[in-house]
Parts: C-alpha cells; structure tokens; sequence
C-alpha cells in the first residue's frame, strides 16, 4: 500500500460486511431506504449527498456521487452550486464560531 | 460480406446463456436503416452518422421490406438512419407503409425539420400517424449540445413545439417520444425519474408536452467508442457495462423481437450490430426472407427464430435497467 487512498477500493465497499454481516444489511437497507424517492426525489438527495460529501471530504463519495448525478441528468452547473453550497455552510460554521472568540475577548478584556 | 462475430464465443454470449441466445418464433418489429447521411455529427452516434456519409436505401430494398412485413407479420416498422428525411424515398415509403395495419414508427433528429427542404416531413408524419421518437440527449442546452453540436438546441426545441401544434404528444394518438442519452462514460438513471424531470423542464420552459422518454445506454461502437478510446476511457466503460449486467434484462432485448435491414437489404439483430458490421448469423438478405415467402406454400411459411451474433457490445442492452430502442427494458 502506497497511498492511503485507491478509487478501486470504493468497489470493495462490501468488504466492511466481512466480520459485521448483520450490522452492514442493517446500515445498507437503511442507506437504500433513505436514497428512495419521498419528501424529496431521489435527485434532490442526490444532490445533498454530493454537497456533504464535498463537505465532508470523501473521495469515495464525491466519485459516487457525481457519477450517479450524471447518471440522474443532474448538470455540472447543479452540482456545482450544490458544492458552493456546502462550502457556503462550511466557511459560515467557521465564521460563526468567531462569536465565540469576540465573547471570550468581551469578557476577557477591561 | 465476411460474417464477423459469434454466438457462441463472446463473453456476452456465456453471461445471456442458450436460453436467450435466439429471437422469439413471430417478430414484432422490423427496423430499417435507410441511410447513413446525416445533417448532425453527434458524439455518441454508434453508426457514425454524418453530412458526408453516402449510403442510403433504394427503393427496391424498401419494397422488399414491406413485402416482408406483409408475408410474415410484423407489426411494427421501425425507420431509422441517418436523418432518415434525407433518404430521397421516405415519403413514398411512408405513404406506403400507411396503407398498412402496422405502426409505423421513425427516429428524427428534430433539427432536420427546421430546413426548409425537410420541413413538409412534420405535417406527413401526422397525416400518416407516424410515431416520432425524437432525439433530446438533455433538456439543457449546454448539455444537449455537447452531443450533438452547437446551434442545434433551439431549433429542436421550435420543432418539438410545432410538432405539439399539429397535435404530437398530447396524449390524442399522435406519439412523440424523446429520447434521453448520457452525455458520456456513464450509464443513465431511472427512467422514469428522467422522464419526470424532461417532463417538468421541458413544459415550464418551453410549454412542450410529449409522451415517454427512451433512456438508450450510449453503445460503445463507432464514434462514441472513438471518442471514449481518445479519452482513454473505453476500456473502463466496457468494464462499467459488463459490472453492471443484469439478467432481467434479457427477456427484453430488442434484438429478440425484431430484424434489422441496413441500406443495402443486408440482415442484422439489430442497429449495433449493423455498426458492428455483425450480420445475423444465418447472412441473409431482406430479398431472402421474401423470395422464402413467396416460394413457400400458403399456409406453409418459414419460420423467423433465429440464433442471436452476440458480441461484447451487448453488455449495452443489459446493464443496469436495460437499453433498447426503446429505452430501458427491465422494471423499476
């Protein structure tokens, strides 16, 4: 192993069912469920799914799910405004934290 | 024509098993390529289609494809090319086949009816009844126009909306079906969910109605195989098919339920293999099917079962929901 990341070992995903087989039906008929058709389409989620993926910083996912966004007609402008999106919530999380500092300094400082 | 190909021997073969490795006894549909010449230049156009392409069908080979049709029963003909509006003889062969109990069926690039030369076409298509599939491989303009050139978007969209006026898509009779194609390396998705999305986009945008949208699995033959090796992606796409098989999809081929005619009277299992240059196993002609009618007694009349030349291509046709021509072959 020369690199802690390979685009082949998405397809062995699987494999994490090996010593767990009844913990990985149980998360992957729930990660079926939650990707059907509901509130939401299955392209919206698709869609939330590329921009936490982004947010989160899996290379797995992002393939995932900009190959399967393609394969929903989903453009490259969508899921580049769904990128936008997570870094928009992402950068805030940041900045909104900054609150806590100017709270610290307000009770810090004379 | 040296037969290319084998049934027995690709890996498509193996994975489709004896089972399904022939047509049903009575076909259905009987697909005619009337030409390769084209007005577009599309990238994921598997005969590779275009304006200096030269072939183009004769009408003594039409003749024998409806003679054919009567003899045997189809009860579909299905037109393709090519434009096929650029075939000097499609109106007689439409006027024709009208004459016909038979659904008449053709593949329009939609663009081709905005020349004033080609634009009689839309008013016969819907004198005659002729079911339109059209081609729209996006409902966004940049995306349809990655395929299939720049300037080509509007006008399909102006033709679709007259197609709706001469009273297409409306659910009344007259058929317009679309077609949807990955714009690359990728499989396409639900169709249905697809087809809601075309559907949305296409009548809050433009007021365009149509009635099912195709979703064909872009085949890794002619220009979209040259574009995809140019890239160095077509091995890796050939690999994604083959993963993606599945075997429900295999009742459903189109090649099953139907004979395709090139140009020139030659017999294929379908359009791919035409591009494949794969002729059905057995080398006939359209002229042999009908010179076999007419030499059989009445009531005596060959039989249409034959074995199916697979080749790897066909991975196409069965991965994930299936692909035909018409669209996905396996429910959702």
């Amino acid at each position: 192993m020369t690199t802690y990341y390979n685009c082949v070992d998405l397809g062995k995903f699987a494999s994490m069912g090996e010593e767990a087989p009844e913990l990985w039906d149980a998360y992957m008929n729930y990660y079926g469920k939650v990707f059907e058709d509901g509130a939401l389409t299955a392209r919206e989620k698709s869609l939330i799914a590329l921009a936490v993926a982004a947010a989160v910083q899996c290379p797995y996912c992002i393939d995932a799910y900009t190959t399967g966004g393609l394969e929903k007609g989903i453009t490259e402008e969508e899921m580049t405004e769904a990128i936008h999106v997570a870094n928009a919530i992402r950068g805030g999380a940041s900045l909104v934290h900054g609150v806590q500092m100017k709270n610290i300094v307000k009770n810090l400082e004379l | 024509m040296q037969i290319v190909g084998n049934a027995q021997g690709s890996a498509f073969a193996e994975r489709a098993g004896e089972k399904f490795g022939q047509t049903t006894d009575q076909l259905e549909t009987l697909q005619i390529n009337v030409g390769l010449k084209c007005n577009l230049s599309c990238k994921h156009c598997h005969v590779q289609a275009g304006p200096t392409r030269t072939e183009s069908m004769g009408r003594e080979v039409m003749q024998a494809c409806l003679d054919v049709i009567d003899a045997y029963g189809f009860t579909t003909l299905d037109i393709t090319g090519g434009a096929p509006e650029m075939n000097p003889h499609l109106e007689w062969l439409l006027v024709e086949a009208a004459q016909r109990d038979i659904t008449v069926m053709l593949r329009c690039n939609l663009v081709i009816l905005s020349f004033p030369e080609y634009a009689h076409f839309a008013e016969l298509y819907a004198r005659h009844g002729v079911q339109i599939v059209a081609s729209l491989p996006h409902y966004v303009q940049k995306n349809s126009e990655a395929q299939r050139g720049s300037g080509t978007y509007a006008p399909g969209i102006e033709i679709l909306q007259k197609l709706n006026s001469l009273g297409y898509g409306e659910g009344d009779g007259l058929v317009l079906n679309l077609v949807y194609n990955p714009g690359g390396a990728f499989l396409p998705s639900s169709q249905d969910q697809l087809e809601r999305e075309y559907k949305k986009r296409l009548h809050d945008q433009f007021g365009i109605g149509f009635d099912n949208l195709f979703a064909i699995t872009n085949n890794p033959l002619g220009r979209f195989a040259e574009a995809l090796a140019a890239k160095g992606t077509l091995q890796a796409y050939r690999d994604k098919l083959a993963a993606a098989f599945n075997p429900a999809t295999l009742p459903a081929m189109m090649c099953r339920n139907q004979l395709s005619v090139d140009h020139e009277g030659l017999c294929y299992d379908c359009d791919f293999n035409q591009a494949a240059q794969q002729p059905c196993l057995d080398g006939r002609t359209i002229f042999d099917y009908r010179d076999a009618a007419l030499a059989a007694a009445s009531g005596d009349m060959p039989g249409l079962r034959r074995r199916i030349n697979f080749g790897d291509h066909c991975f196409a046709c069965c991965a994930g929901s299936g692909s035909s021509c018409g669209g996905a072959t396996a429910g959702e």
